[in-house]
């Protein structure tokens, strides 16, 4: 790479946004660019001087109640002009409870979300796994195309026997397996290829055999969908954009 | 009521303006109740900030047209041959009421992506989802956005010509 290339995506690395490879050949131009990486400095100590507080304009404490007050004011209104309807239209009384019942339970959604969720903690985690495991040159411990050796070898170092298919036909060629840990146990990592990105995709056994619809999150670029199958877990992690890694989700269900 | 700071100060940066931010985030957080169907997976605070936007934007739209649309996405950037002043310099010199001026001044595109970057700390895909455009124009937008600040910094420093 050289002072063009590296100034087009300065600011993408400043933002931990690149992929692993454009990272590192950015790293190795740093090391002997002195003008380079004091453009890097220079983005860093802007972007964190504005991470600042001070910045931050918090909401001014009778904001909350005025946009309570206004959702039972929009209510009050349609209950008066459902009132005179009532006798003719009966279903009509339930529009006056639909809307408040609504409401609440937007705000109890929006704050139970608001909260670290179990599924955000996993989220970070698997993010973390992946990320680790391509820094770390440790992405495979058995490394084969063959599930035929990818899953034996999960045998006897595992409690479970994690399916394993290879999608290679696909365009999803395995590329190995490997021992990960995920939320205080040891889980089945299986390693798939998109074009040059690395998938991960974790299993291991869930505690209720059912059957789940797929979530997806975002983490500092990075997609994560998870899911439940037939008494397994399933949480896939990759830097390949949402539309592709859903593709190879959908392809193992 | 969750996510109202980020509402609010979102609200805040793209009117700046106590009052009408206050309007748009009760506007938005009504709209949010209404239309609650539409949130289905994924990131509420993200939902919830989309919605603040579009109420923002028709409402620039309806009384400061003239504030949106002033930047183009397919530009080419003028490099700069001079030596940047180091920013961390720069940054100690200013004081926080000149780099809140300098955030205001710029164009509303560039001024979003800052904030929803460096206060929501939001991914660039997140940012590219809200917005509608692609990765490629985020990352363009918060570089020219940093890139102007840091000039618009720089013309504020005390003892600086303009």
């Amino acid at each position: 790479m050289n002072c063009r290339d590296v100034e087009a995506l300065s600011h993408a690395y400043a933002d931990s946004e690149l992929d692993l490879v454009r990272t590192t050949e950015i790293q190795q131009h740093l090391t002997v660019c002195r003008s380079c990486s004091r453009e890097v400095a220079n983005i860093r100590s802007i972007s964190s001087a504005l991470k600042s507080s001070t910045f931050y304009f918090r909401a001014p404490a009778n904001l909350g109640n005025r946009i309570r007050q206004s959702t039972c004011a929009t209510n009050g209104t349609v209950s008066l002009r459902r009132r005179s309807e009532v006798h003719e239209m009966p279903w009509k009384q339930w529009m006056r409870w639909l809307i408040p019942v609504t409401a609440s339970a937007v705000v109890i959604l929006l704050a139970i979300s608001a909260v670290p969720t179990a599924d955000k903690r996993l989220t970070g985690e698997v993010v973390s796994s992946h990320i680790r495991s391509m820094m770390a040159n440790h992405l495979t411990d058995v490394a084969s195309s063959d599930q035929h050796t990818v899953k034996p070898w999960f045998d006897g170092k595992i409690d479970f026997a994690p399916p394993v298919i290879n999608l290679a036909e696909r365009g999803f060629p395995l590329i190995g397996g490997r021992l990960d840990y995920l939320q205080n146990q040891p889980v089945a990592a299986e390693v798939y290829q998109r074009n040059k990105h690395i998938i991960n995709l974790f299993v291991w056994p869930s505690a209720q055999n059912r059957n789940s619809s797929k979530t997806a999150n975002s983490k500092k670029g990075y997609t994560v969908i998870s899911w439940e199958q037939a008494g397994m877990n399933y949480c896939a992690v990759s830097d390949l954009n949402a539309v592709e890694l859903r593709e190879f989700t959908d392809l193992l269900q | 009521m969750p996510h109202l700071d980020a509402a609010y100060n979102l609200a805040r940066w793209l009117t700046r303006n106590e009052h009408d931010a206050e309007d748009i985030v009760q506007d938005a957080f009504l709209r949010a109740f209404k239309f609650f169907d539409s949130f289905r997976e994924g990131n509420s605070r993200s939902w919830l900030l989309s919605i603040v936007r579009n109420t923002a934007y028709t409402w620039l739209e309806k009384n400061r047209k003239h504030e949106i649309g002033t930047v183009t996405d397919d530009e080419i950037e003028n490099i700069q041959d001079e030596a940047p002043t180091p920013e961390t310099v720069l940054l100690h010199n200013t004081g926080h009421q000149e780099i809140i001026a300098a955030i205001a001044g710029l164009p509303v595109e560039f001024r979003e992506a800052i904030i929803l970057r460096e206060l929501e700390e939001m991914s660039y895909k997140e940012i590219a989802d809200m917005m509608s455009v692609p990765l490629g124009t985020v990352m363009s937008r918060l570089a020219r956005a940093r890139r102007q600040l840091q000039e618009s910094l720089r013309h504020r420093q005390p003892g600086v010509a303009k």
